[in-house]
């Protein structure tokens, strides 16, 4: 604990090394795995804002486009059967936890098929079968569930992990606290993972918190708590990797911070009056994809002809995803009242 | 025992045999909440049950109502079947962020896939000298929640059956035990049996008027009943037992028998849940049968205050009832 710095070298007792050593060790459908979600995140973004423009979508949307190396690296490391709660700028996360994204993108756009039956919508993804229990709307409201989902598998004595996200907002609610306290004491199998995307809203995080950086609170809970630079998705990879491992080995839960940044605003409302150009241009450069590619290419790991074919593949997904789901049929307002209790 | 050899329990002891039983039939069922090991909870509802069950299974918690609610949620959804305790009603406003917007909410917002099969036990009502920060009775705002069910009962038998209900039940439950009632005796079956929630009961027949009441207001009817028969008048009472699923029939076929209805409850009148009973009436069937307005006999709208004398008058006492009563039975003859 104590001291905290972007520059990882070990966490929870393993070796954290550069980018470059890890990509020639990993195996490639690994790689090309975290590339494709990352690429079909942000191209189902990108096509959510222009059914959003269309006039198509009738709800909100929270984006995460230059996020995407936060959840993609840390669901990365996780076993099929672990399970994810995750939060409003969700769509990463659930793409990375296997969604079928026909499925997704009828939720978007409100139809009976998608995977709340239109009853979600983009916030409140669920897809239990792939272990995604969902995203919440209310800031810091997973994390308290958090804690009873890791408390279930450890009465169960079940070798799932479960990966918590939140965002940088969610950690000056009182019920972070709550959470953080019982999930270190019981040494529950779960990892606290934020998004830090530098604005809850308009709020700059270092205008809501006397703290440099988020991870410092891991310490009040006597739990490991790592800050890393989160639009690197073989960094995340690793602290994430190394904190499921402490957490499946029975040694309780860790916090890690991904920092990274928001390119667009907080919801199709925002005007962006509470950040400069400049800032937004500076974190462009630092996309988290471009980055990956620039690496896999730079170390002959992939050529460009292989990285352009998975984003390509990626495009295609999304674009046959969008033309599916536009064509499915709306849910009926008929007999709404018999869902809300289970027989 | 009683005197016909049947056994008699405390109300207290029924909710905490209830909760064994289901506990000894179900692993998946456990109790977490404050102080509720060797202390046994802030009554004693909980007595014994860490000997019985280990503290993984009697789960004591730090003091923290938004994460006790949280981990009962997080529970229920991978089909555990948490039963948490709230200290005292008044701070299950600590919890409401992960009852009203998470678990009650999961099942619809994720089009169906899950479900929440959890217990929040809460002691409610006045009557002990806590004040307003320990008296409230709060279920006017879990019944106007869509997605959790609220359970209120008066009697020791009503207890056990209903609690057992309750964890057996696949939704969020807010089952509410009063504590003026917790130390009442009546005669329980030493078995586990279910009443179903959603079903009223009529606690005691009558010709004249309707007293619909629950909780500790259900007992209190009882008793102004007994004195107004002295008088000449036939009270029914009946008490609902569950307010959320409600059981309409049962109190518009009484309403419709006596043409007169007195609605009484313990928390205050303005927004308590004696207006959507009233509106229930009124927009109903039984309407036609009316022979004299609905009346409300509440809280008033106040906070609990400490001393006695004007604890007393805040809530209806037996005396309220009866005059309430009396008059309405004598109102347009």
């Amino acid at each position: 604990m104590g001291e905290i710095t972007l520059e990882v070298s070990s966490f929870c007792g393993e070796q954290i090394v550069d980018g470059e050593i890890l990509v020639r060790q990993l195996p490639p459908q690994k790689l090309a795995w975290m590339l494709e979600r990352m690429c079909e995140t942000r191209y189902f973004e990108e096509k959510a804002e222009e059914l959003y423009t269309r006039g198509l979508v009738h709800g909100t949307m929270h984006l995460s486009i230059g996020m995407e190396a936060s959840p993609i690296g840390s669901i990365a490391a996780l076993q099929p059967d672990d399970l994810i709660i995750h939060h409003h700028r969700g769509h990463g996360h659930t793409i990375a936890k296997g969604a079928d994204i026909t499925i997704m993108m009828a939720e978007f756009l409100g139809k009976e098929p998608g995977y709340c039956r239109g009853r979600g919508g983009s916030m409140h993804i669920a897809d239990v079968d792939h272990g995604n229990l969902g995203a919440t709307g209310v800031v810091a409201s997973g994390i308290p569930t958090a804690v009873g989902i890791g408390l279930a598998l450890q009465m169960r004595r079940s070798p799932q992990v479960l990966l918590s996200f939140f965002g940088d907002g969610a950690t000056n609610e009182g019920a972070f606290h709550e959470a953080m306290n019982m999930a270190s004491l019981w040494k529950l199998p779960m990892v606290f993972i934020c998004d830090n995307n530098h604005y809850g809203m308009s709020m700059d995080v270092h205008r809501s918190m006397n703290i440099e950086y988020i991870s410092a609170r891991a310490g009040s809970y006597g739990i490991p708590g790592i800050s890393v630079d989160g639009n690197d998705v073989l960094t995340v990879y690793q602290v994430v990797g190394a904190a499921i491992r402490r957490a499946r080995a029975g040694e309780g839960t860790s916090l890690i911070e991904n920092v990274t940044y928001r390119w667009r605003g907080h919801s199709k409302s925002d005007r962006n009056l509470y950040r400069t150009q400049d800032e937004i241009a500076e974190w462009m450069q630092r996309c988290p994809i471009k980055r990956f590619k620039r690496l896999l290419i730079e170390t002959k790991v992939m050529g460009e002809d292989e990285t352009d074919a998975i984003d390509r593949q990626a495009k295609e997904t999304i674009d046959r995803a969008a033309e599916a789901a536009i064509l499915m049929p709306e849910p009926s307002p008929e007999n709404m009242e018999d869902e809300v209790y289970a027989l | 025992m009683s005197e016909d050899g049947k056994r008699e329990i405390t109300y207290l002891e029924a909710v905490r045999e209830a909760m064994v039983q289901e506990m000894r039939r179900s692993p998946e069922v456990f109790l977490m909440g404050e102080d509720i090991g060797v202390y046994g909870g802030a009554f004693g509802v909980s007595k014994g049950m860490l000997e019985e069950f280990g503290p993984e299974r009697i789960r004591e918690t730090p003091i923290s109502e938004a994460a006790i609610a949280g981990a009962a949620t997080g529970s229920a959804l991978m089909g555990m079947r948490p039963i948490m305790e709230i200290m005292f009603m008044d701070f299950i406003t600590l919890s409401m962020d992960q009852l009203v917007n998470q678990a009650a909410k999961m099942r619809f917002m994720f089009g169906g896939k899950v479900s929440l099969p959890l217990v929040c036990r809460a002691p409610a009502g006045s009557g002990t000298g806590a004040a307003a920060q320990h008296c409230q009775s709060l279920e006017a705002w879990f019944v106007h929640a869509p997605g959790i069910k609220v359970v209120a009962p008066s009697t020791a038998y009503d207890a056990k059956g209903l609690l057992i209900s309750s964890i057996r039940d696949n939704n969020p439950v807010l089952f509410m035990e009063h504590k003026l009632l917790y130390r009442t005796k009546g005669t329980v079956p030493e078995e586990a049996y279910a009443i179903p929630l959603g079903q009223a009961e009529v606690k005691r027949e009558g010709k004249d008027l309707t007293i619909i009441a629950y909780a500790v207001m259900s007992i209190r009817a009882l008793e102004a009943a007994e004195k107004l028969a002295a008088e000449g008048i036939e009270v029914e009472v009946v008490d609902p037992r569950t307010l959320k699923p409600l059981d309409e029939a049962t109190i518009t076929r009484s309403v419709c028998k006596t043409g007169r209805v007195l609605i009484v409850h313990e928390a205050p009148l303005t927004g308590g849940f004696g207006g959507e009973l009233a509106a229930l009436i009124a927009g109903g069937e039984a309407f036609d049968y009316l022979d004299a307005p609905i009346r409300r006999l509440a809280g008033r709208n106040i906070p609990i205050p400490y001393n006695r004398t004007l604890e007393r008058a805040t809530v209806p006492q037996v005396e309220d009832i009866v005059a309430a009563a009396r008059s309405l039975a004598m109102e347009g003859r």
